[in-house]
């Protein structure tokens, strides 16, 4: 193999412009802030509503095995520079161009901890109701390969900040539905390697240090998923918090999240863990789902065929292709990292007032937008589509905010809305629909002013192109038509609405003709017609014709 | 921060009874400065200051017992008078290393600029600019201190030819106080040696005695200052490499508090211990140059935010000394570092210096450390565990030399075998052994438990005296090629700094006395322990030791008859 290599790098200027370390004061751990979030209750409140879905249905056909699933995932955070060095990273640039002597492990060069890295570690520490701890450390860990520049990753070992958590999980309706609690053994900060470039014939491989030094969160799970679509579903609220927490775009593809998954059987009721399977290499949570099921229907058909030590400690990849995972390397023995700590970076330690100030900016989560929005009535379909996207739930929050009806609100974004974004491959902020508009539209649906079919007309204009609600009802004459008048210019008047006013106009017209209405209580109902001709005439042809009905009815039964 | 430049040759005149870097008379208390008392070191002790007037090319073949002079304060002075020129003083160096480099060896590679940037100082001296600190000064540079454009092989083969994209942070210090580096410095391999006999290239000779030894690891950069191939040098200390060279060589040499000085652009050797020192021929000469190096710096997390004072302002001429000026000071002799395996010849240079500070008002005692001799195999432990991972770099893919294979392990074991040493090489194996699964706790974790230990056992002692005081090394220089089949005596001439370093505190070596060997007999230096960030106290007592002390004459016989 050989190796080719871009020479000869030079400090850039940004080099030199890095802000120094953490200097945060010691202080003793103070276990997360649900307190001073004033969540408390909410916490017992939620655990009251965990019910569980009976799982078996669910899960493939496993003969009296169980499966256990535990998951490490690396978060690659989008801080500004490197975790140790003031490089830029961007995704796909040319290899070999965001790089500088710290993050080559050029001599005598030192790390120095981005700040932000600890920041982001804490948020995401807070999010799965983590122990932090207030010192923590650097430990390096050793192995040697070319895209691993200083032949240690700077990472924690023993210390790793974060720690004892958990993280909620409400599984898709088609799978079954159910709320799942899965623990967090730990969440600690390291930096990323950068990548190989093999070649076509395989003869020789390119290094890319691009990545090398990007700051990672791994979080460990505990071993308590049984499936693949709870592992798929654990996958997933980890995007969904990273996102939330603005701390990584949780990019699947680009490998900003990576699962690995550790899968082993057992026949129920045996408390030693099977043997542990490493499965690497899926790009989706559907990948994971369908990995993690092949996987454990494999070892399922060793263990109940008296083969079970022919499933061995290694590490698989999936396949999409085949559908199949296969043998990428067998472990033997345990790789010995000979960890210790990092001797370059001072102690990390946290303020109690720094982490109860991330505490205090943390947004609402998923987990907690969606027992929210479970509240409002709207069912676990609609729930969890809405909290599955931060920006979603942001759009339908802010249309809530101006007054839209949730269900009606829910039933545009998951029906026209999300199906035009899926049409023109565009995110929900791109569009050029508001909030605002979306509950302006929804409540001259509600009023009357227009009807459905002409909302549905108006949204797709405010997708495309913009404007207000009123603009494109004023403009496109789509004020509703009554059946007793004909069609005229929406321009030409204003609209009453105001039933006070409208009720006014009914009282005088019933007056001025007291013979027709005594006929009509006799039983001539027909003549609401003529009457409804009348206001409208006395409205000069302003009222809306739904309200001046409704009003008109009930004052003809004399009801009022 | 640098002092301020001294603006203006009138300025100067100012400070003929006292140094050219300004105090306030409060800092001064401790030294009283009343001229109405003349003591008894006026005769004897012509003032450094008015030492500067004499040309330092005479200075050495003059044998009176003048005691050391600062040459940079020399220099400045000769600029700002317009004696001489920068590129004068580059010239009378430059010649000096031309003619003693051939038996001396001290550098790995020798500037071609120098010259041109002396020329470039006289351009500023023209101009009437700010001089900084360090104008037209000549710095050697160990090798394993990154210098941008000028190879730095840590004196490694594995790094033939590097040239490190950038300058470490000390070195753009010195730099930036318009010092020109003069050449690299021949080192034992990545730091690990006291002979420079484990370097990937040459050996230096000591210029005492050129069939022995100049100690290491930074024996190049203190044989330069020795031998004047250059006026002062950086050199780095993990478990002596500044101190006992310094006392090889008869010079000053200061080992800062860890994290005093950056780190950046100083190849690690073992991180937690790793502090860039200086060589000069006189203890001022090493304060004006820690004034400039010392400083956090934002590249080095471990770099210390203490402030940093004006180190040299308070070294003083002699003439402003008391009879007593060291009244008061409470100075420990640590008892575990005088006893067996210490070269009697070595013992009495030290109870002298002793005496000699009892003389200028010192009282002495013996302190006990009871964790002294856990020291060394504490250091061993800990520096081979840390090498074994800072040298994980040198593997050829990024940098340096790669072997010439077709296959990644064989890239990766080939590229090292070739390019490390033998010494390296038992250092990384020691060091791995050390954090292996299962070794872990009996090695790197014990001796950090011993380093708490020893640390612990010098600040109650430093609780009780104001400064330790001990041998640099248990022995003189010894000959070429003595200890080469014998790691274990090499290692064991550490036992007298390695604690010093696991204890993370200041160190400055002065030359005390002689033993004999060579044609003039060997120097032995004393080496005083301060507690952390006190090297303002130990160069202020270093300083009035030096320039009291009877016979002071360090200048090394190589010297006398090549110039
Ligand atoms: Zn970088």
């Amino acid at each position: 193999m050989a190796l080719i290599f871009h020479r000869g790098i030079i400090a850039n200027s940004q080099f030199f412009s890095r802000s120094s370390g953490v200097l945060f004061r010691r202080l003793r751990a103070s276990r997360s802030c649900t307190s001073a979030r004033g969540e408390g209750t909410a916490n017992t409140l939620k655990e009251e509503l965990i019910q569980v879905a009976p799982k078996r249905a669910l899960e493939p056909n496993t003969h009296g095995f169980e499966a256990i699933i535990g998951i490490e995932t690396h978060v690659q955070l989008f801080t500004l520079t490197k975790a140790f060095c003031s490089c830029p990273y961007v995704y796909g640039s040319r290899p070999n161009t965001t790089i500088c002597p710290v993050c080559m492990g050029h001599p005598g060069t030192l790390p120095v901890l981005n700040s932000k890295v600890v920041e982001f570690a804490v948020k995401l520490g807070l999010a799965l109701n983590c122990g932090l701890s207030m010192t923590s450390k650097f430990d390096r860990k050793h192995y040697f390969y070319p895209d691993l520049p200083k032949g240690y990753q700077i990472s924690q070992f023993d210390i790793p900040i974060a720690t004892k958590g958990f993280i909620d999980v409400d599984l898709p309706v088609e799978f079954g539905g159910g709320h799942r609690r899965f623990g967090i053994t730990r969440v600690h900060m390291e930096e990323d390697a950068g990548k190989l470039l093999h070649s076509e014939t395989g003869s020789y491989s390119q290094v890319d240090l691009n990545r090398a030094g990007v700051p990672l969160l791994e979080i460990v799970s505990e071993p308590d998923m049984r499936s693949g679509i709870e592992a798929a579903e654990y996958a997933a609220e980890i995007q969904r918090l990273v996102r939330f927490l603005g701390i990584s775009n949780g990019n699947m593809q680009e490998g900003s999240l990576r699962c690995d998954v550790n899968v082993s059987v057992r026949p129920i009721g045996q408390s030693k863990f099977g043997t542990k399977v490493e499965i690497k290499n899926m790009n989706s949570f559907s990948a994971m789902n369908r990995a993690i099921d092949y996987e454990i229907s494999r070892q399922v058909l060793l263990h109940s065929q008296g083969q079970s030590d022919q499933i061995f400690q290694e590490t698989r990849l999936w396949e999409e292709g085949a559908q199949k995972t296969f043998t990428m390397r067998k472990k033997e023995g345990l790789a010995d990292y000979r960890y210790f700590p990092e001797p370059d970076l001072p102690e990390v330690v946290l303020t109690k007032e720094f982490v109860d100030k991330l505490c205090q900016g943390l947004p609402e989560l998923p987990e907690a937008k969606r027992r929210r929005y479970e509240k409002m009535g709207l069912t676990m379909q609609d729930v969890l589509f809405l909290a599955n996207d931060n920006h979603v739930a942001e759009f339908f929050d802010a249309s809530l905010e101006n007054g839209a009806d949730p269900k009606l609100a829910a039933n545009w974004i998951m029906g026209d809305i999300s199906a035009f974004l899926k049409n023109e491959r565009l995110s929900i902020t791109e569009i050029k629909l508001t909030p605002f508009e979306l509950s302006e539209l929804i409540a001259s649906i509600k009023n009357g002013t227009i009807s459905g079919k002409i909302g549905k007309e108006i949204l797709f204009e405010l997708l495309a192109k913009g404007g207000t609600v009123q603009s494109l009802i004023e403009e496109k004459d789509l004020v509703q038509a009554s059946l007793i008048f004909p069609v005229r210019k929406a321009s030409e008047f204003i609209i009453i609405v105001d039933p006070a006013a409208i009720e006014a106009l009914v009282d005088k017209v019933l007056a001025a003709n007291p013979k027709q209405l005594e006929q009509y209580r006799a039983g001539k109902t027909r003549l609401q017609g003529f009457f409804a001709g009348q206001v409208m005439k006395e409205s000069k042809g302003k009222a809306n014709p739904l309200v001046l009905n409704q009003i008109l009815g009930v004052k003809l039964k004399g009801e009022s | 921060m640098p002092p301020p430049p001294v603006r203006s040759p009138s300025r100067l005149l100012l400070c003929h009874c006292r140094l050219p870097f300004h105090i306030s008379p409060q800092t001064r208390l401790p030294l009283s400065h009343n001229s109405s008392v003349r003591r008894r070191f006026h005769c004897s002790a012509v003032s450094a200051v008015s030492a500067l007037s004499s040309d330092p090319q005479i200075a050495p073949t003059d044998l009176t017992t003048t005691p050391p002079s600062s040459h940079i304060l020399s220099i400045r002075e000769s600029l700002l008078s317009r004696r001489r020129t920068a590129a004068d003083v580059a010239g009378e160096y430059l010649d000096r290393l031309r003619r003693t480099e051939p038996h001396i060896r001290s550098f790995l590679h020798v500037s071609e600029t120098t010259m041109r940037e002396a020329e470039e100082v006289d351009r500023l001296v023209a101009s009437g600019k700010d001089l900084g600190p360090l104008a037209g000064v000549l710095v050697g540079v160990k090798d394993n201190i990154c210098t941008a454009g000028m190879p730095s092989t840590g004196g490694s083969r594995i790094l033939e030819g590097y040239r490190p994209p950038f300058d470490a942070t000390a070195v753009r210090k010195l730099k930036e106080a318009g010092a020109i580096v003069i050449g690299k410095t021949n080192m034992d391999e990545f730091g690990m040696g006291s002979t420079t006999e484990g370097s990937g290239f040459q050996v230096t000779a000591n210029p005492w005695d050129i069939s022995r030894v100049p100690g290491g690891s930074s024996g190049g950069s203190a044989a330069a200052v020795s031998a004047k191939q250059c006026v002062v040098s950086l050199g780095s200390d993990t478990g002596g490499s500044v101190r006992q060279p310094a006392s090889f060589c008869g010079v000053v040499g200061l080992k800062p508090t860890y994290g005093r000085v950056s780190r950046f652009g100083l190849m690690a050797y073992a991180s937690s211990l790793d502090v860039i020192g200086c060589f000069g021929a006189s203890v001022i000469d090493s304060a004006i140059v820690l004034n400039v190096v010392s400083g956090h710096d934002r590249f080095d997390s471990t770099s210390s935010t203490h402030e940093v004072p004006d180190y040299a302002s308070f070294l003083m001429s002699t003439d402003h000394f008391e009879s007593t000026p060291l009244k008061g000071l409470k100075v420990g002799m640590i008892r575990e570092t005088i006893g067996d395996g210490v070269d009697v010849g070595v013992i009495s240079s030290i109870k002298a210096a002793a005496l000699h500070l009892e003389e200028l008002g010192a009282t002495i005692t013996e302190v006990s450390l009871p964790s002294f001799s856990l020291g060394l195999p504490a250091y061993y432990v800990l520096a081979s565990s840390e090498a074994s991972s800072n040298l994980s770099r040198y593997d050829g893919v990024r940098y340096g030399n790669r072997a010439t294979v077709d296959e990644l392990n064989s890239l990766y074991g080939d590229s090292r075998a070739d390019g490390l040493g033998p010494e390296v090489k038992m250092r990384i194996l020691m060091g791995t052994y050390a954090l292996s699964a299962g070794y872990y706790d009996a090695y790197y974790k014990r001796a950090q438990q011993v380093r708490t230990l020893i640390r612990k056992s010098f600040k109650d002692a430093l609780e009780k005296m104001d400064i330790l005081v001990s041998p640099a090394v248990p022995s003189p220089a010894y000959k070429i090629g003595e200890k080469v089949n014998d790691p274990l005596a090499m290692y064991a001439g550490d036992i007298m700094t390695v604690n010093v370093n696991l204890a993370g505190l200041p160190a400055l070596v002065v030359p005390c006395g002689f033993v004999e060997g060579g044609s003039a007999g060997l120097p032995v230096g004393l080496q005083m322990i301060g507690s952390s960030f006190s090297e303002e106290k130990l160069l202020r007592i270093g300083h009035i030791f030096e320039q009291t002390l009877p016979n002071y004459r360090f200048v090394p016989p190589l010297f006398l008859e090549l110039v």
